[in-house]
């Protein structure tokens, strides 16, 4: 019983037509039906965060999504988060200058989160960090550096808007 | 791990979901899956069907009725209640509760109505349900009919309604303005289901007396756990010691044990969280304190 749908998706503002089978996650979508492997699959059921993307604007576990109820949807991924050109996103340019990473697997998840958090929390205290992060395991850092990376993010990107504005 | 087979439905309206869930005889309702896409992934659960609700824009809604209750759709995200102006300013116990809801992640995805329908022993929103005496209401082809959340669990992760039914809304009465409510619960990590939770609302009379209270326990048993004994002993009380009186019932409570605590441990828990607990919503509601 193989049952497949065709599905139309937009992904990091690039539109993607497929056939696929109405029980893939969104997760294994984005990784083996496009390419897109930078989103990480650590515990497929919910728990480690790894797989965190945007859909509609909004964090969710692509691992706990079907690719078949992203139909119509706008997905972000890691993929997405630096320029054209390779420029950093502050947010990736803080991980990078305050060590908040070590083996990375953990890392795309981290900034999906992070991305949704700040958006709607420009100047967060270290508490809420951490409480924003609590879905998301690193097994690496002990986290010290991530949430160093958030708060200096945070800062950045709070510069980057009054520069802009 | 990947989900087995089924057949994938995506209805766009209740009647539709209805007909589909009464034609099939091993479907599963899907909502935010943030609980039936783990078991699906781990193969805990091989439906033949899986009937999605996410596209039923007639289940998703918070409403303030002119009969002055509040109403929400099942598949009313955990996200949207969150933000809901109408739960902010007179369902505080709920926007307390749903900050310890698993994650950001998981809420913007996660339903009000799978989260009660799931009914882990543990989980945050049926013992809210509970505190505020919800009704729950569940749908079929048959017709629609209620259950008291009191009636909800029938045992252990199951809901009391049949495999052709629906749940549709929950509603219920809000507490009067200046009523007192606390959530509070003990968990490992931030966003882990509890260990012990507890849902506490007090109304104060006139003469700063608790003259109405409602207590209720997750985590310590199948489903949430009333606390009448709590409820009688703070009921006329003005605070102190009396609280701590009333807490200390729940030492009595059968507390179920696990790998993550002994029943001695979750009946300790009961027992300080109830009183923390009390003693905000005391407070919350513009107690004061007898000596």
């Amino acid at each position: 019983m193989t049952e497949t749908r065709k599905i139309e998706m937009t992904v990091n503002g690039v539109r993607h037509q497929l056939e696929i089978e109405t029980r893939v996650t969104l997760a294994d979508c984005l990784r083996h039906h496009l390419g897109l492997t930078g989103t990480h699959l650590g515990c497929e059921h919910g728990v480690c965060g790894a797989c965190t993307i945007l859909v509609d604007g909004q964090a969710a576990r692509s691992c706990l999504m079907l690719a078949v109820q992203a139909d119509g949807a706008a997905i972000a991924t890691v993929e997405g988060l630096a320029g054209d050109d390779g420029t950093l996103h502050p947010l990736q340019q803080a991980f990078h200058d305050n060590h908040g990473l070590q083996c990375g697997f953990c890392t795309p998840g981290m900034l999906m989160t992070l991305v949704e958090f700040l958006e709607s929390n420009p100047d967060p205290s270290e508490t809420e960090v951490r409480e924003a992060l609590s879905g998301n395991l690193c097994r690496c850092t002990g986290y010290q550096g991530i949430v160093a990376a958030a708060l200096d993010a945070a800062q950045r990107m709070r510069a980057q808007a009054v520069g802009l504005s | 791990m990947k989900p087995p087979p089924f057949h994938y439905h995506d209805p766009r309206s209740l009647d539709q979901a209805l007909a589909l869930l009464a034609s099939r005889d091993n479907a599963k309702l899907l909502a935010g899956g943030q609980s039936l896409m783990p078991m699906l992934n781990m193969r805990f659960a091989q439906p033949d069907d899986i009937i999605d609700l996410n596209r039923i824009e007639e289940l998703s809604f918070v409403r303030h009725t002119e009969g002055g209750r509040i109403e929400i759709g099942a598949m009313t995200r955990q996200r949207e209640l969150a933000d809901a102006a109408v739960i902010h300013d007179r369902c505080p116990l709920m926007c307390e509760a749903l900050r310890h809801v698993g994650h950001r992640a998981t809420r913007n995805r996660g339903t009000i109505g799978g989260s009660l329908c799931h009914l882990d022993p543990a989980a945050e929103l049926p013992v809210v349900a509970m505190a505020l005496d919800a009704t729950v209401h569940v749908q079929s082809r048959r017709g629609a009919r209620t259950l008291a959340m009191a009636e909800f669990p029938a045992f252990y992760m199951t809901p009391a309604i049949e495999p052709d039914e629906i749940v549709t809304k929950i509603s219920f009465e809000p507490w009067p303005a200046g009523h007192g409510a606390a959530f509070v619960e003990f968990a490992r990590r931030h966003g882990d289901f509890a260990v012990v939770a507890v849902a506490v609302l007090l109304e104060l009379g006139g003469d700063g007396a608790i003259h109405r209270a409602s207590v209720v326990l997750g985590g310590v048993g199948p489903g949430p756990l009333r606390c009448a004994a709590v409820e009688a002993a703070v009921t006329g009380s003005r605070g102190g010691s009396a609280f701590q009186e009333a807490a200390a019932t729940c030492g009595e409570i059968d507390a179920m044990e696990d790998v993550h605590a002994s029943s001695a441990y979750r009946r300790h828990l009961a027992e300080v969280l109830t009183h923390r607990a009390l003693d905000t919503a005391f407070t919350r509601a513009g107690g004061e304190r007898a000596s």
